[in-house]
């Protein structure tokens, strides 16, 4: 009897010492790394593979990681999904507004390129729209550029459609996006590029500029024509 | 430098054209204090050819290019980013003045052969106001882990006392009224090409192998 009231005892112990964590009772991490939709390779020769690897698993890994550790930490915030934790970016600690906007940017980056040519072109209604407020597909693209170089430090570069349905570019420092409430554009992203020179060193090391202009050879124009068709 | 002749219409009393001499000190990309290879293998060769010859000098070439005929073209640097510090319309200037200053700081702050901890008065002054090195030291790794982005991590002296701070972008000690004594550059292209996402190993070997600590002290002393 003593025996089993003690294995009562010292069980729950053990697994609350060699498991910390990992019990029944700890929630799942609610945030998980999304699967590149292409392999690390498929970029080339925009951006390399050893710049997909690095920047998918060691980066967009640790926004995650850090993101279910900051959350964890509020217990106000736990069962919110990313994008309620985007729309309170604004009240929510540093800590999540960085990892929350860095899961969902890069999250929203891979998916919005594809093999190099193999992207397509706008519909013919973005087309349209990029027409109607930038002048041409060209004065958009470069409108794109001009602010992806004008980021300074750490930023993206966005095209939006703002809440009254024109489509606009901006660019947003470290991992902030237009999602969040403290944005000064709002609106739907539909496209984005990381200017972060993490997402572009290793090939272009200074030359921001090159970066930009050849990423648009991977931009996938299927998916982006689709987000402005669901805004 | 560089010395131009312009026409400016005299607004005195006698109005008619007088001829106004003025100089511009144009603003110069420092030479590394030590060869291009002399951090290896702790910061390659080829990180501090585009650091040094590709970043700090568009830094140099954008502020000339800015200030040139505006009235901030005789300034020093060090005018130049008091300033226009904190005037949101002069950002472009402050961003490239103080990244030149800067980063011809953060070359200085380092050296082959450095690391390891300081002596005499600076070591005794970090003793009193951080209690220890090592205390020293966490911060200043914390300081630099938690400036997301781009951005610096530095000691300065502020009324007397020496503190840890980070600063983001170009932000710099001077803007605050701290006195500068030691910088490391955590912007990702000061160490990508050698530690990729490892931050934190770029860190604790620019403090292990590469600080000068006589330079930081001889900032002390001068303070």
């Amino acid at each position: 009897m003593r025996r089993i009231l003690a294995a009562l005892v010292v069980l729950p112990l053990l697994v609350l010492l060699l498991c910390p964590g990992q019990g029944a009772w700890a929630a799942a991490p609610a945030f998980t790394l999304p699967a590149l939709p292409y392999p690390a390779e498929a970029l080339e020769p925009a951006i390399d593979a050893t710049t997909m690897t690095i920047h998918h698993d060691r980066h967009h890994q640790a926004y995650v990681d850090n993101l279910n550790a900051a959350v964890a930490r509020d217990p106000a915030l736990r069962g919110l999904s990313l994008e309620d934790l985007l729309a309170r970016a604004s009240q929510v600690p540093a800590a999540v507004r960085n990892n929350a906007g860095g899961h969902w940017n890069h999250s929203f980056f891979w998916t919005s390129l594809s093999r190099p040519e193999q992207g397509g072109e706008p519909s013919a209604a973005l087309e349209a729209a990029l027409v109607r407020d930038f002048g041409s597909l060209q004065q958009f693209q470069a409108a794109f550029r001009a602010a992806g170089l004008a980021r300074f430090g750490s930023g993206w570069v966005w095209l939006v459609t703002d809440p009254g349905g024109t489509l606009q570019v901006l660019s947003t420092p470290n991992q902030d996006n237009p999602l969040m409430d403290l944005a000064p554009v709002g609106g739907t992203p539909l496209l984005g590029n990381d200017v972060w020179e993490h997402a572009y060193y290793l090939r272009y090391q200074n030359r921001r500029a090159d970066y930009l202009d050849a990423w648009w050879s991977l931009v996938d124009w299927s998916v982006v024509s689709d987000r402005y068709a669901a805004r | 430098m560089s010395c131009r002749w312009t026409w400016r219409s005299s607004k005195g009393f006698a109005r008619f054209f007088t001829l106004r001499f003025t100089v511009f000190m144009a603003h110069t990309l420092p030479a590394l204090p030590y060869d291009i290879n002399a951090l290896e293998p702790h910061i390659s060769k080829t990180t501090l050819e585009f650091h040094h010859g590709k970043h700090h000098a568009a830094y140099v070439a954008n502020l000339n290019k800015l200030v040139e005929g505006s009235d901030l073209d005789s300034k020093s640097l060090e005018d130049v980013i008091t300033s226009v510090a904190g005037d949101a319309s002069k950002a472009g200037v402050f961003n490239n003045a103080a990244q030149v200053w800067n980063h011809s700081f953060y070359w200085q702050c380092m050296k082959p052969g450095g690391g390891g901890q300081p002596s005499g008065a600076l070591a005794e002054k970090i003793n009193a106001d951080f209690g220890s090195f090592e205390a020293f030291v966490e911060q200043f790794k914390t300081a630099g882990a938690t400036q997301f982005g781009s951005g610096w991590a530095w000691l300065v002296l502020d009324g007397g006392t020496l503190k840890v701070t980070k600063t983001a972008n170009a932000d710099l000690p001077l803007a605050h009224g701290q006195k500068a004594l030691l910088t490391m550059d955590v912007w990702e292209h000061a160490y990508y090409l050698d530690y990729q996402n490892k931050r934190p190993d770029y860190m604790a070997t620019f403090l292990d192998k590469l600080v000068n600590w006589d330079f930081v002290a001889a900032n002390l002393a001068a303070a």
